[in-house]
């Protein structure tokens, strides 16, 4: 018996050490990230064109082009996804199709990000020839977030009790009806967590946009949907692998930018979701 | 006209359900345009299991075999590191943390979980890799070893997450039976739950797995990126993730070149395809 | 005048068959109660009469159920259920306000003018002896309401589509004897407008507020029959006992 409370005791402490393993490295990157990169921060930083071959000046060109493309991918992944999760949710029998398709979703978020990347080069920026552009870059890119965005929608349908539905029909009302007047004004909010958390992916993710959309050094503003951008995490891995001589600030500094965004974003989910918890009426 | 209107959201619907279909598809038969062509050239054997990767010397030589074992190798690396870390975690998130404690080490995963890679690699390049070269007096310390320390850290979210789950879904009944029955806390852990969640466990080394293999920009940035067949983990390697990031920016469309990049999509297509639906097939089976 | 006609009705959900060759009529204007043990197929049968079993997956059906003469598969559903509403056994207010609760069923049959609304939602909470509770907080929401007011702006929100019969699922069944009571009036005067079918769990009340019962077990139907006579004069043993209290 006292034999086995200190066996529990020495696994308990490895499993404790295990965690640690991962929690502290993950607080340590926040706050190297953090210390370093935070005297980079200013002003001027976050709303200059980069200068003497990025060397230099801001990354106001990669923020802007961050946030077209994110804007772009959910415009087109949002409604996409939505409606596949009203169709799984509210349409779908559990037939053959049902589960080819909830396959499909599976294999869709296990796709690698850079083979997303070719196909975008081959579909949009080849064969549909949009050209390495804004536009070729955020079709690839809500492609890759769409099963985000449907599993987060699903949840949030599913999580709408079926007696609503039920009394909804029990008046009159159609089923798109039911729908759009029951359904999803209490799905919204996990609706918005997984579309928040989709544009958190988008935005740090480089893979996709490698081929399609980044630019090396552009120190200008897109103007048009066929316009090439630079992008935060595109940027982050040029001036730290492919530029030699970055000052160590503007690394850090980009860095910082880009995970603060991306960590804002999915906080931003989080609470929404705490919120929801707390507040839901049944 | 509202039966009409009706009628035409409900078509929209079916339509965008069967999309995610439509896109895998797509993917794949992208892939297979663009890659196909090499293999029926080269051969899916010396393509395959060729040793020399000079894709623009003259004439080229295909083989991927080192980059094969590349990923190979940086895989089962992260595997080693991140499968026992990762579940001992999540037994610790499931099983001994308090709850007030469990919600932050929750939180603490899911913040690892939405770190960029590029990001990761930055710090992996300018922390991990200097100090891999002065602990084992390495030329460089970017090394498939440094590449798997990296990647074990972006698999443990997946891994943790997922096994929790299985753990968390294990019946109440088969713990309180455990425990009534003498066996202290963590020889119910051990005996009852981990073998009840088994089956979600393996799924979550899996998806964890999954989510190495087809990791790119981490690993372009600390694997040193050169294509010979690896002899030791602490050499250079280059994956076959890192091979397309690394050259289809200088592959002229059309080129032979660009077209076996399409062909290494492929594979990683496949293999990435394979481990998720048996992932999923574990998955199912454990409800 | 016959409201529903049931001829050789059976349904089955699933593998299970729920309704063995029921025939029956509802006439207008009465309350019918249905009684019977659970799982004796009562509330299949009533869900049947708006087509609420239809939505559940593998059900299937044979024999004939008109609705004023006409087979109510071969209506339009929405209208059907327009025309047959429902209160369910729980108070489910839907997460509006009551005002909204109560309109819903009208806005989503196209009435859009605010004037008519706030009429057709007023009538409905009077009818339903709700609306000197409620009068003055129409925009808090539903889920504010006691369970018994809940219920009866259920009854309300089923009266504002204007419906022809109404279908009562045991809907006191979480309540308590006052609220109970209230129902039960509300019920009793609501017989002058609209047929109604009960399914209650609780004799008393088939016995309280019936005109007709019918008896159900195992999804047949046993007896049907005059509340009074049923209550007094059974004619099978089978009633006699459930009556009584000897299972159930």
């Amino acid at each position: 018996m006292i034999n086995s409370r200190i066996t529990q005791k020495i696994a308990f402490f490895g499993l404790f050490l295990a965690t640690l393993l991962i929690v502290l490295p993950v607080g340590m990157i926040l706050v190297i990230i953090v210390q370093k990169g935070w005297p980079a921060i200013t002003w001027q930083f976050l709303t200059d064109m980069p200068r003497q071959g990025m060397r230099a000046g801001g990354i106001f060109p990669a923020i802007v082009g961050t946030i077209y493309l994110v804007g772009g991918a959910i415009m087109f992944a949002l409604p996409i996804g939505l409606l596949a999760a009203i169709y799984l949710c509210e349409y779908a029998r559990h037939s053959v199709i049902t589960r080819i398709i909830k396959l499909a979703i599976v294999n869709l978020s296990g796709v690698p990000s850079v083979v997303y990347g070719l196909f975008g080069l081959a579909l949009f920026v080849v064969f549909f020839r949009f050209g390495v552009s804004i536009l070729s870059g955020s079709l690839t890119l809500g492609i890759m977030i769409l099963p985000i965005i449907v599993t987060a929608s699903r949840e949030a349908l599913e999580s709408v009790p079926y007696s609503f539905r039920e009394v909804s029909l029990s008046l009159g009302a159609s089923k798109w009806q039911t729908i759009r007047h029951i359904v999803l004004p209490n799905a919204i909010p996990g609706i918005l967590t997984g579309t928040i958390l989709g544009l958190g992916r988008a935005a740090g993710e480089t893979a996709p946009i490698l081929f399609t959309v980044a630019a090396f050094y552009l120190p200008q503003l897109p103007t048009s949907l066929f316009d090439q951008a630079m992008a935060l995490p595109y940027h982050l891995y040029v001036i730290s692998t492919q530029v030699p001589n970055v000052d160590e600030k503007i690394r850090y500094g980009t860095a910082l930018v880009l995970l603060t965004l991306v960590l804002v974003m999915n906080l931003i989910a989080i609470v929404i979701r705490a919120q929801f918890r707390k507040k839901k009426k049944w | 006209m509202r039966k009409i209107k009706e009628f035409i959201i409900e078509k929209l619907i079916l339509f965008c359900g069967l999309a995610s279909i439509f896109f895998v598809v797509l993917i794949f038969l992208f892939l297979l345009k663009e890659g196909l062509s090499v293999l029926k050239t080269v051969g899916i054997g010396s393509f395959l299991f060729g040793k020399n990767w000079y894709p623009i010397s003259d004439p080229a030589q295909l083989g991927i075999l080192p980059l094969i074992l590349g990923s190979l190798l940086v895989t089962l690396g992260a595997a080693l590191i991140s499968i026992p870390i990762g579940i001992a975690c999540a037994v610790y998130i499931a099983e001994v943390a308090p709850l007030k404690m469990k919600e932050a080490l929750k939180a603490g995963i899911e913040l690892l979980a939405a770190i960029p890679s590029v990001v990761l690699g930055f710090i992996g390049m300018v922390t991990l890799v200097p100090w891999v070269k002065h602990l084992f007096h390495l030329p460089t310390g970017l090394t498939a070893f440094s590449g798997s320390v990296m990647l074990a850290f972006m698999a443990m979210p997946t891994i943790v997450s997922i096994a929790e789950d299985a753990l968390y879904s294990v019946p109440k009944s088969y713990r309180e039976g455990a425990l009534a029955l003498g066996a202290t806390h963590w020889q119910t852990i051990y005996r009852v739950l981990l073998p009840a969640a088994s089956s979600g466990i393996v799924a979550a080394v899996m998806l964890g797995i999954g989510r190495v293999i087809g990791e790119t920009m981490a690993v372009m940035m600390i694997t040193g990126n050169a294509a010979v067949l690896p002899k030791s983990i602490l050499e250079p390697v280059r994956t076959l993730t890192a091979t397309i990031a690394a050259e289809m920016g200088e592959a002229v469309v059309g080129s032979e070149h660009y077209f076996a990049l399409f062909a290494i999509g492929i594979v990683l297509f496949v293999i990435s395809f394979l481990i998720n639906l048996t992932a999923d097939l574990f998955l199912h089976r454990n409800q | 005048m016959v409201t529903f006609d049931i001829q050789k009705l059976s349904v089955w959900l699933g593998s299970t068959q729920a309704l063995k060759n029921i025939s029956m009529q509802v006439q207008a204007h009465e309350i019918l109660t249905i009684i019977g043990p659970s799982n004796s197929g009562k509330t299949t049968f009533l869900r049947m009469l708006n087509r609420l079993n239809e939505l559940g997956p593998r059900f299937r059906r044979e024999g004939a159920l008109l609705f004023d003469g006409t087979d109510i598969a071969a209506l339009d559903a929405q209208i059907v259920r327009k025309k047959i509403g429902m209160v369910f056994a729980l108070p489910l207010p839907l997460p509006l306000s009551i005002f909204d609760n109560v309109a819903y069923g009208a806005r989503m049959h196209g009435v859009r003018n605010q004037k008519q609304l706030r009429a057709i939602v007023e009538r409905s909470l009077q009818e339903a002896y709700l609306w000197d509770e409620v009068k003055d907080r129409l925009d808090t929401s539903a889920f504010k309401l006691s369970g018994g007011q809940q219920q009866r702006l259920c009854i309300a929100r089923t009266l504002a589509v204007e419906p022809e019969v109404i279908l009562f699922d045991e809907p006191c069944s979480g309540l308590d004897p006052i609220s109970t009571a209230k129902v039960e009036d509300a019920m009793v005067k609501l017989k002058q407008r609209y047929t109604i079918v009960l399914v209650t769990n609780n004799v008393k009340q088939a016995a309280r507020v019936g005109d007709r019962t019918a008896f159900f077990l195992s999804g047949e139907l046993i007896e049907l029959d005059k509340t009074d006579k049923m209550f007094t004069a059974p004619q099978y043993r089978r009633t006699e006992d459930y009556i009584r209290g000897k299972f159930g």
